[in-house]
């Protein structure tokens, strides 16, 4: 700094004026950096860059009406730096008649210039002017903007107008004048052109969280509740939709690896088959063991299949699987049904002549089957036929684990599709639909 | 920086310069603008009280721009509808620099003669100067309200001033100057104000 000089610059600091209006005392927070301020207590718009503070505009609005949420004068760190909240106004947009109101705060440091936090229903959104300039790509049909290598879809262009303001602004602020302002989307940031006269302001903002706000201005009791989803919030499950496919894919891969892995190694051999005929007309006790048969390699899965002749009849089968040496048994019943005819529809059938299932774990040895067939009486004589195979590739097991997978994945995916929706339903592009979805309340 | 001493010819103060190939600079005293000629200084004007201006950069502060240290040697005041911003007279390199503050937004730029100019231009209009494509963003109308400090030219006694300023898909900005008879490009770029990396800055009360 030059010191040899008879005037050295003053330290600016916080200028004390009064209002040429209503002669309240007012401050000017930004220094000379304000165009426009707001007298505390009249209200009036006031030339900040006058020194005699010339009258803007006379806004006839009680000064309470829209109290902002962090109070003119608090101080907060953005980014690291610190900011003081300067200015508020609240702009409005008519979509079909219906009025909509966010909340601009006008932030302040001396060396770096204006900030801003904007909030609509609970959402914020850190905002600053654009160092460069967005490429318009409107050879589409739809509008999109790209800035530093990210594309923005075109979400909304409205009228907004100001229709509340306090504090300090850098430009000449109006209650009552509206600018075009148009949003396009990359969430979590949002860039809005807004047009004044033929000139372009850019704006990038970016989603914050309301606590994170309340944190940096040390602001009591906590944020509003965010209603609703707004333009630009991040979506919670857009990662995570991409990580579970990513998920799934692998383990379906490696489900189908297994798969083949356990195809190619079952011996998938027959170990026992005899047929029998079971007399339904006999009073005599049906049950019968078969002749012992040998179960070799690993423990492993039986296959225990039963084809019969049954036609408009059903046949019940109580199986037992006795090892012969250690007495251990494995009970099952097998219902094997098939019913057919016609009626007005054509025809129909019902149940299936065959049966099969699957027993799983059955150590190597000798065994033999006890059979107790049971079906209605009096129908003749039914003919069955049992056949036991060892080591049977099963694959119901993998159907399920995919199954198990895929319930997740397609549970997000929804709820991902169904934010995208509400996120839409708010735009200029919302999906015609029935005015049923109360989904925009 | 070699540091030739001379005298106000007006108030008889001794003036120091910064920077050896500075055209003009003002009496820190009696405010007299003075000119250099071959033998001594001249003066050819008076500087009005200047605006009140709350930038956070003055006469003498340093930073450094893509590696290269600069100082602030002089600047001139423009006044437009926003209130008033500061074209600050940088050396560096031994050459000059501009880094012009409105509203705190920073810009450092470079005159580029040489290239094809248009009388006049209108928002949203393209021009490409060294193979950068630049829109215009805005036409201010401005008024000179002052200079301090030297300066590589004779700049005073200016009324209306016509400003056009350009900028890129790339961040590089252009502004065309349209204070003289024939018009002006400077070529050059929006920066940050940390990475200026600014010392002997001005303080403000409560910050």
């Amino acid at each position: 700094m030059s010191t040899g000089g008879p005037n050295p610059p003053s330290t600016p600091h916080v200028k004390a004026m009064n209002c040429p209006s209503c002669g309240a005392a007012l401050s000017l927070r930004s220094f000379t950096q304000a165009v426009s301020v707001v007298c505390d207590s009249c209200h009036s718009i006031l030339d900040a860059q006058d020194p005699q503070l010339k009258i803007l505009q006379q806004f006839k609005k009680a000064t309470g009406e829209d109290p902002p949420l962090i109070p003119l004068g608090t101080r907060g760190r953005i980014r690291g730096t610190p900011y003081e909240a300067v200015g508020f106004q609240r702009r409005t947009i008519h979509v079909e008649g219906i009025p909509y109101s966010w909340h601009e705060y006008i932030l302040f440091n001396p060396y770096k210039g204006f900030r801003y936090l904007t909030e609509y229903n609970g959402h914020w959104n850190d905002t600053s002017t654009l160092r460069a300039l967005p490429t318009l790509n409107s050879h589409t049909g739809d509008v999109t903007v790209s800035y530093l290598g990210e594309t923005y879809q075109h979400f909304q262009t409205a009228q907004a107008s100001t229709t509340y303001v306090l504090g300090e602004f850098p430009w000449q602020v109006r209650v009552g004048e509206a600018n075009e302002v148009t949003d396009y989307i990359c969430p979590p940031r949002v860039l809005s052109s807004e047009r004044s006269g033929n000139e372009v302001t850019w704006s990038m903002g970016e989603y914050i969280a309301g606590r994170d706000i309340w944190k940096a201005f040390s602001l009591p009791d906590g944020p509003p509740e965010p209603i609703g989803v707004y333009e630009n919030q991040p979506s919670p499950f857009s990662t995570d939709t991409k990580t579970i496919w990513t998920i799934f894919g692998a383990f379906a891969i490696f489900l189908l690896l297994m798969m083949l892995g356990f195809a190619s190694f079952a011996r998938d051999e027959q170990a026992f088959q005899g047929a029998y005929i079971f007399d339904t007309n006999a009073r005599s006790e049906a049950s019968f063991v078969t002749d012992p048969f040998e179960l070799k390699g690993r423990t492993s899965t039986l296959e225990l299949s039963t084809t019969t002749n049954v036609d408009n009849n059903w046949i019940y089968l109580n199986y037992a699987l006795i090892n012969q040496d250690s007495g251990q048994a494995y009970d099952f019943g097998r219902e094997v049904s098939y019913y057919h005819g016609y009626d007005q529809d054509g025809s129909w059938t019902e149940g299936s002549r065959n049966d099969s299932v699957a027993i799983p774990s059955v150590p190597p040895g000798t065994y033999f089957l006890r059979v107790e067939p049971e079906s209605d009486s009096g129908h003749g004589t039914i003919h069955y036929e049992i056949t036991a195979k060892r080591d049977v590739p099963q694959f119901s097991f993998f159907g399920i684990a995919l199954l198990a997978l895929l319930v997740p994945a397609a549970l997000i995916t929804w709820r991902s599709m169904n934010f995208e929706h509400l996120r839409w339903a708010e735009s200029d592009h919302a999906p015609m639909e029935s005015s049923s979805d109360g989904d925009d309340d | 920086m070699t540091q030739p001493a001379a005298n106000c010819p007006n108030c008889g103060a001794r003036i120091l310069f910064r920077w050896s190939s500075s055209v003009q600079t003002v009496c820190e005293y009696c405010k007299s603008i003075l000119v250099r000629t071959d033998v001594d200084l001249k003066k050819v004007g008076q500087v009005a009280d200047l605006p009140p201006n709350s930038s956070p950069i003055q006469i003498g502060a340093e930073g450094v721009y893509n590696h290269h240290p600069f100082v602030a040697v002089g600047r001139i005041i423009y006044e437009y509808d926003q209130g008033t911003w500061n074209e600050w007279h940088l050396v560096m390199n031994n050459g000059s620099a501009w880094l012009s503050d409105a509203q705190d937004n920073y810009v450092v730029t470079f005159a580029a003669p040489g290239r094809k100019l248009p009388a006049s231009a209108k928002v949203g209009e393209q021009y490409v100067w060294d193979n950068e494509s630049y829109a215009v963003s805005t036409v201010t109308k401005a008024h000179y309200r002052g200079v301090e400090g030297e300066l590589p030219f004779q700049y005073w006694d200016k009324e209306d001033v016509v400003f056009i300023d350009l900028m890129s898909e790339h961040g590089k900005f252009a502004t065309l100057d349209y204070s003289d008879e024939a018009p002006v490009l400077y070529l050059g770029e929006s920066v940050e104000f940390e990475d200026l990396k600014l010392k002997n800055l001005r303080t403000f009360e409560g910050w």
